[in-house]
């Protein structure tokens, strides 16, 4: 079988593969195809049923699903190719996609791709909540797409297991659905989402259960109740006809995994270096596949400015010397990028971005040998946007490993 | 009380239960030429012991040599690889380990081997550190030796169970499902009382599992052994962690503890597991945190790569063992019955061979079949042909098991349709791999709108 062709070839039409597939059109590198598995594109903004969306990308407050019909108008508009019930089974060594249609199988070569395939929570099983198993437990993902997308109640009076800002989201959606969850139960010390949040829980009279141990669900058919552990040992029982899995993303890398291309375990995601350029040069990453989990408007920005790294790449490829950037530091869960290219400086991504294990009030240093290439303050949390500066360090052109370490 | 869908007409066998056993007697005695009722308790088939197992097609090489177990398995192991091939059931050859990670261990090897001759294991063949170490470089250096079994199989423990049933079904056999059996009465031949009326049959079989002794009693007035549950839980890893092992590694029993398997699955995962934990309850198979993280840890000691690879799910299964260590296979010739109990943890490998034994004490008088009906199988399989990989599949609706739109629908509008979403999982995989639901429940919600009997979406209101 000889393969079809086209210059990229962008798997997963949520938010960056669509904002990215516009502008490679705009900057006009050729023809550009997008593959998205659903039987619509737009990602997950699709079943976001709430505000705010928009606001960065089209200076306009938009709900989710209205945002992701732009976005998909937009790319179509310019003239990329959208195909929709494609999924990609399997990346292959310099730019080969083997795809599943609804009529079968067929394979797709491109000079470059790009990874776009975001992000998923957590569920039960992977947090090892113990228990039974019952209907009715959903991440929050999947609630909101049987809400939004199917008309579908799935409960009255959940649970919601998580205190994140999509936490919040399934809240929203609850109220959509004219219904108020019973609890907020976190297994962190203290609420993920900024603090702020605290006196809406207290307004809708949804109280918050912090630092609890032991969760246990029960129920036989259905979940019937939530067991925990309050944070001072007591067991509390709450009656719940659902509980809602919501937050501690991870990327969607069923496809990266099998594959031949390097994965950070820190983050979930390919390893890239500045230009978002994976293990395969032939293979680039943008949006929240890089790294759990941010916000559309920022995963539209990245597809944007990946799309003009591709661009050039195609031009003329940036050299494919790198180092590492890796840290040993236990309160550091992961960095993008976690390799650098020294040997060009310009277009990369100004900044890296670092997600946290605990909280952190540090100093940060850059050490590459015994040369200290940079230093900075490090002040944040679990689940939060840290960025750092990249630039000094690249100028430093570090011809060896980089490594973080954090002092204090 | 009317009886049910046979308009007074009696059949020659009921059969109470429909785990992976009642499945298995219920196609031999259709294909014996009997006609056949299977009466089950809950709204779908294999909800019971028969959910939850390790999917292990074992030779009996462990089994205690000269008991009634170890001859069901090894006549189920025969027929299961002739009738896996004839039916389309996927099967894998994984062939399996049994290694020593102590002395105390290692000192056992020799009994083992010697056993797994006398039960007629004859490929069984030591193995020595560095011989299972080039084999399988994954495991941790710690291991001191061991042997292999090459005959041990990997199999789609519900698509297997399904398929009996399936055939039993296409072939004459009736199955009632949501009918309890409640009592019964003997007077030449025999009327059970079900939640769903009455059923007139010549013989019946209790295959009822984890109710074995309670359905004895029902219908005999008395039992001869008492189920004591014993729980395995699993901890069931990515399909990247299958690249780590192939080889299914089994433990050494010791007096002082009791090893966990690590094994592949035929759907590309990889198990560790089971944990075996006496309990008084006949339903709890909940799971527990410290436990599944313990699974881990011993996961991880003899395979280190496992402690960088992501959980799938976590699951648990009870085994319907009793005070016994054998199976409680009994006729009762003056009540035209047999109770078939006490299937511990082995009953996938030996079904078919308790439904050779079982139809050989009721000796019944029907023509078999000729040319018997081969029914459509679920074909799951990660290492054999899939439908999505064929054409006018309809689209994958899960991402993560890659089910095509196709196969979801057949399963809905065949034969024996699924009554709950775990029916529907057992017989797709849609939700059991990595996001467990999160990409595709909304379009599953919809798929089966009206077509199960507990829904997927709750509608409280109405
Ligand atoms: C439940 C949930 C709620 C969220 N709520 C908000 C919110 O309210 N506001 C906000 O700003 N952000 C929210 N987010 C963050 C969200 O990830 C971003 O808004 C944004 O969607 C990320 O864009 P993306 O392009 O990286 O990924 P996505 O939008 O997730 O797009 C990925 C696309 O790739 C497709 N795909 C994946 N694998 C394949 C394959 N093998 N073949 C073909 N196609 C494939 C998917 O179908 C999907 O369309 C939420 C995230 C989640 C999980
Ligand atoms: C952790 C674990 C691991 C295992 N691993 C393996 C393995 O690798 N290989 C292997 O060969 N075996 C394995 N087994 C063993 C195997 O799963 C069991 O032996 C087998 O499932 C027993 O099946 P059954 O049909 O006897 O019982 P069940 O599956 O319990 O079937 C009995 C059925 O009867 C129904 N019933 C009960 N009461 C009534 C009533 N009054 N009226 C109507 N219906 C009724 C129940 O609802 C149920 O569906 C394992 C078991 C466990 C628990």
């Amino acid at each position: 079988m000889t393969d079809e062709r086209c210059t990229v070839a962008v798997v997963g039409g949520g938010t960056a593969g669509l904002a990215l597939a516009r502008e490679l059109m705009r900057v006009q590198v050729g023809r550009v195809v997008v593959l998205e598995r659903e039987a619509e594109a737009g990602g997950i903004p699709r079943h976001c049923g709430h505000y705010p969306f928009g606001l960065r990308e089209y200076r306009r407050l938009m709900k989710g699903p209205d945002y992701a019909r732009l976005n998909r108008e937009r790319a179509k508009a310019a003239g990329a190719e959208i195909r929709t019930g494609t999924t990609v089974t399997r990346l292959l060594p310099g730019g080969r996609l083997e795809l599943s249609t609804p009529c079968g199988p067929s394979s797709l070569a491109a000079e470059r791709v790009v990874l776009c395939t975001g992000v998923r929570e957590s569920s039960r099983a992977q947090r090892l909540v113990s228990g039974d198993r019952p209907g009715g437990v959903l991440s929050t993902g999947a609630l909101q797409g049987s809400v939004y997308l199917k008309g579908i109640k799935p409960f009255q009076r959940p649970v919601i297991f998580g205190s994140e800002l999509v936490s919040f989201s399934a809240f929203q959606t609850c109220a959509h659905l004219g219904i108020s969850p019973v609890a907020m139960v976190e297994e962190e010390s203290r609420i993920v989402a900024r603090k702020l949040f605290t006196p809406y829980l207290w307004l809708k009279r949804v109280p918050l259960y912090t630092g609890v141990s032991s969760p246990r669900i029960l129920g036989k058919n259905r979940v019937e109740a939530l067991e925990f552990e309050d944070c001072n040992g007591a067991l509390q029982t709450f009656e719940t006809d659902g509980i809602i899995m919501s937050g501690r993303f991870r990327p969607e890398s069923a496809l990266l995994r099998r594959s031949h291309i390097a994965i950070d375990p820190g983050t979930g995601g390919p390893v890239v270096d500045q230009f978002g350029r994976c293990s395969d040069p032939t293979y680039f990453c943008a949006g929240n596949l890089l790294r759990p989990a941010e916000t559309s408007g920022w995963c539209w920005t990245e597809g944007i400015e990946t799309a003009r790294r591709v661009a050039r790449d195609l031009g003329q490829p940036a050299p494919s010397t790198s180092v590492p950037l890796v840290t040993k530091d236990a309160r550091l869960r992961f960095v993008v990028p976690q390799r650098l290219t020294a040997t060009q400086l310009e277009d990369g991504m100004e900044h890296m971005y670092l997600g946290l294990e605990t909280a952190v009030n540090a100093t940060v240093m850059a050490r590459c040998g015994d040369r200290v290439l940079w230093s900075g303050s490090l002040r944040g949390r679990p689940v939060r946007r840290i960025t750092l500066p990249l630039g000094e360090i690249l100028r430093a052109r570090p011809d060896a490993p980089v490594e973080l370490t954090l002092e204090g | 009380m009317p009886a049910i869908s046979n308009a007074g007409q009696s059949y020659d066998v009921a059969i109470i239960g429909a785990g992976i056993v009642g499945c298995a007697l219920a196609r031999r005695f259709t294909l014996d030429g009997a006609r056949v009722v299977v009466l089950e308790k809950a709204l779908d088939v294999l909800d019971g012991a028969s959910k939850g197992n390790s999917a292990i097609l074992h030779t009996g090489f462990d089994a205690p040599p000269g008991s009634l177990e170890q001859a069901c398995i090894a006549a189920g192991y025969r027929e299961y690889l002739e009738t896996a091939e004839k039916l389309g059931l996927p099967v894998l050859k994984s062939g399996a380990m049994v290694l020593a990670w102590n002395e105390e261990q290692a000192g056992q090897l020799p009994q083992l081997i010697e056993k797994a001759c006398e039960n007629g294991v004859h490929d069984v063949a030591p193995l020595t550190r560095s011989q299972i170490l080039k084999r399988e470089p994954n495991i941790s250096d710690t291991v001191l030796g061991g042997f292999e079994i090459p005959g041990e199989h990997l199999i789609d423990p519900w698509a297997t169970a399904h398929a009996y049933m399936l055939q039993a079904l296409a072939n004459g056999a009736e199955l009632i499902r949501d009918a309890e059996v409640l009592s019964g009465r003997f007077d030449r031949h025999w009327t059970l009382t079900t939640t769903q009326g009455e059923v007139v049959a010549g013989h019946v079989v209790n295959s009822a599992g984890l109710y074995g002794d309670v359905v004895d009693e029902r219908l005999l007035g008395r039992k001869s052994f008492s189920i004591r549950p014993r729980k395995g839980q699993f901890l069931v890893f990515d399909k990247a962690a299958s690249n780590l092992v192939s080889t299914t590694i089994l433990p050494v029993p010791t007096k002082t503890t009791k090893g966990v398997v690590i094994c592949r699955t035929i759907f590309g995962n990889v198990l560790v597991g089971p944990t075996a934990e006496d309990q008084e309850s006949r339903t709890d198979a909940s799971t527990d945190r410290s436990t599944l993280q313990i699974l881990r840890s011993k996961g991880v000691a003899m395979l280190p790569g496992l402690a960088s690879c992501e959980v799938t799910t976590a699951y648990a299964g009870l085994r319907p063992a009793c005070e016994y260590q054998d199976y409680q296979i009994a006729y009762h010739a003056d009540h035209a019955c047999v109770t078939v109990g006490a299937i511990r943890s082995t009953g996938l490998s030996s079904a078919l061979g308790i439904a050779q034994h079982v139809a050989g004490l009721l000796g019944l008088s029907g023509k078999p079949l000729c040319n018997p009906v081969i029914p459509q199988v679920d074909r799951l399989s990660e290492y054999h042909a899939r439908d999505w990989q064929e054409e006018g599949n309809d689209g994958i609706v899960c991402h993560c098991e890659l089910v095509s739109r196709r196969e979801i629908e057949r399963v809905l509008d065949g034969p024996m349709p699924p009554a709950t979403i775990q029916g529907l999982k057992r017989r797709t995989r849609v939700m059991m791999g990595q996001c467990q639901g999160f990409y595709c429940t909304a379009e599953l919600a919809e798929m089966t709108r009206g077509k199960l009997k507990r829904p997927l979406g709750c509608d409280h209101d109405g």
